[in-house]
């Protein structure tokens, strides 16, 4: 057991954080359990999409319409065909993964502004491309999903720990949700400690360089861009599965900036921001428009409005301050008071890592 | 024949108002290589040189990426502040041109698209007069293409800068005021008419002010053509028309029609 004790800081928080989200369901209610799901799928997209932009140097506007993707494919799949909703998980992964790869090869011959261009067109596009072939979609109507019962085993597993009553549905899709988190957070701390996220960051530092250096460009773009969107497809069948129920429209564009946002805000470049990111993202909204509406002294009609506005308002507003202020997000902001207070404790040195890629006309 | 006559006229009224917001696009992507996603909201407000000088100047060193998730924010932003003072329910907007119709030969036109066309003529050949023959437009174009060299000439750059990003918002000021009685008056009134013109300035050419009233002009055409005469497009597919626009002039000839090969630097 010697290793223990050597491990490295980090470790125990990740233990920590692993505990705390496996055991949440057995604190809250099963309501409250399937919310926190939707935390770790949008947590999940923006890991995705953090490979994308913090580690590859790319940006996407359109991951919503990747979710879209592999939400329909599990929708599908699952209402239409009768496939085992277990292996359609992967099958809209997969699917949504070839979808971002192929549109990533005319995009990634150009500037990020082209990608960023083609990905904000594909998110406009979107909700009236999915209401089209009506006989498989079923057009605006959207598509109803059966509740997922847990199986028997986890049902049992679950009750015999709490000691109280079987597992329901909604917790039952947060393992689900929990389970993904965790193999794809692993997968991705895998890729970018490895040759590939060595590339990728070489690439995004320098493109000439990592050219110069021998590392293919182009297809390691293209990679990045694929698996960026197989995340959000795994994501989006989980947010199918989750919820429901997808139409249209519960993939706008906003969803897509809500997603950058998220991104941004958790901290691009860090294998912690989009966990950061997917609570920030799913919360503000519900936390900002509830905190207006039980403030009295707020007039009605202001809070009515705010509640519309409100979160659009915060999403723009929080985007340039962070950008500007802090551009390595909350886990920037976290890493760098734990190192300052650490060289206050100890008159260690500060060491700055996960920065953002410096402006290439001055490297 | 009429039909299609008809059908051309109103998609070169629409295509001139992607070609002035293209030409927005253009400018500001001149001036700081950067495609701006705020411009279609900025057209609902005036304000161009107040943004700049608050919201981009900080960050006007920084990569790319970085500018363009500030103009997105940007664009959010403004998104939510037009909701919130202004509401969310579509407005009528008082055109100034009568729906009456116009007979040009054979196609019955409305002077409401005449007027469209006439206004982004003006406003088009006002700004390429300012670029290409007043010293302004000279120091601004200067600025653009070489920094240090016009510093070291006493060009103050960074207000150059703040020009373009207001001339930019003025000229699309005028095409969100010209959109706004086709569509409604409405926060997300700009975000289709955004997408056409990027089609446009993509097709143009990103860094051609010419390229991007070509473009424009094509894209609404084309649009408008696709709508009407191709089986399934219809009313709400006529964005994907410009998406396929984008994709295709990517693949095929990526610096646009009439944009110069891109070079790129280390």
């Amino acid at each position: 057991m010697r290793f223990v004790g050597r491990a490295p800081r980090r470790y125990w928080l990740i233990a920590l954080g692993v505990i705390v989200f496996a055991g949440l369901p057995t604190q809250v209610t099963s309501f409250q359990s399937l919310e926190w799901a939707e935390v770790l799928i949008f947590a999940i997209v923006i890991m995705g999409l953090n490979l994308l932009i913090g580690y590859s140097g790319q940006i996407s506007l359109g991951h919503g319409a990747f979710m879209a993707v592999g939400a329909y494919t599990t929708a599908i799949l699952v209402h239409r065909y009768h496939v085992e909703y277990l292996v359609t998980i992967p099958i809209a992964g997969l699917l949504t993964g070839l979808v971002g790869f192929f549109l990533g090869i005319p995009a990634l011959r150009l500037s990020p502004l082209y990608l960023a261009l083609a990905t904000f067109a594909l998110a406009v596009i979107t909700p009236s491309l999915i209401k089209r072939p009506e006989n498989l979609t079923q057009g605006t109507q959207g598509i109803l999903l059966p509740p997922q019962q847990p199986p028997d085993w986890a049902s049992s597993t679950f009750a015999a720990v709490t000691g109280g009553p079987a597992m329901t549905s909604d917790q039952w899709l947060y393992y689900l949700c929990f389970i993904a988190a965790i193999i794809l957070f692993w997968v991705a701390w895998n890729v970018v400690r490895r040759r590939p996220g060595r590339a990728l960051m070489a690439i995004r530092d320098g493109e000439v360089a990592a050219a110069a250096s021998g590392v293919n460009v182009a297809g390691y773009k293209t990679l990045a861009f694929g698996l960026s969107a197989f995340y959000a497809g795994v994501a989006g069948a989980l947010y199918a599965l989750a919820t429901g129920f997808v139409s249209p429209d519960t993939f706008p564009v906003s969803l897509s900036f809500q997603l950058l946002v998220g991104a941004v805000i958790g901290g691009l470049g860090s294998i912690a921001g989009p966990l950061f990111g997917g609570i920030f993202t799913f919360w503000l909204p519900i936390i900002s428009s509830q905190f207006v509406q039980t403030q009295d002294w707020i007039p009605d009609q202001v809070a009515s409005v705010f509640k519309n506005a409100g979160p659009a308002v915060t999403y723009g507003a929080l985007l340039i301050l962070i950008m500007i202020f802090a551009p390595n997000g909350l886990a920037g902001l976290i890493l760098s008071a734990y190192a300052r207070l650490r060289s206050r404790l100890r008159g260690v040195g500060e060491r700055t890592s996960g920065q953002l890629p410096p402006d290439p006309q001055t490297v | 024949m009429d039909e299609f006559l008809q059908q051309v006229l109103s998609g070169i009224a629409a295509g001139g108002i992607y070609a002035s917001l293209a030409l927005a696009l253009v400018l500001i992507y001149n001036a700081m290589g950067l495609v701006n996603f705020a411009q279609g909201e900025m057209a609902m407000f005036i304000g161009g040189i107040v943004i700049q000088r608050i919201v981009i100047r900080p960050v006007e060193r920084a990569p790319v990426l970085t500018l363009v998730i500030v103009t997105l924010g940007l664009a959010t932003l403004i998104n939510g502040l037009a909701g919130f003072f202004f509401g969310y329910l579509p407005r009528s907007f008082p055109s100034p041109f009568s729906v009456q119709t116009v007979d040009i030969l054979g196609a019955a036109a409305s002077w409401q698209d005449l007027g469209v066309m006439a206004v982004s003529g003006v406003v088009l050949v006002l700004v390429f007069f300012m670029l290409q023959r007043t010293s302004v437009g000279l120091a601004m174009r200067a600025a653009a293409h070489n920094p240090e060299a016009s510093r070291l000439l006493g060009i103050r750059v960074s207000w150059m800068l703040a020009l373009g990003w207001g001339l930019a918002s003025a000229v699309g000021a005028v095409s969100g005021i010209m959109v706004a009685p086709i569509l409604y008056l409405e926060p997300n009134m700009m975000q289709t008419v955004i997408i056409y013109a990027f089609a446009a300035a993509v097709l143009g050419g990103i860094e051609s002010p010419l390229g991007a009233v070509i473009g424009g002009l094509i894209v609404g055409v084309t649009v408008n053509l696709a709508g009407t005469y191709l089986p399934g497009v219809g009313g709400d597919l006529q964005l994907a028309v410009a998406f396929a626009i984008i994709i295709a002039v990517l693949v095929i000839r990526p610096n646009g029609l009439l944009g110069r090969r891109a070079m790129r630097r280390a």
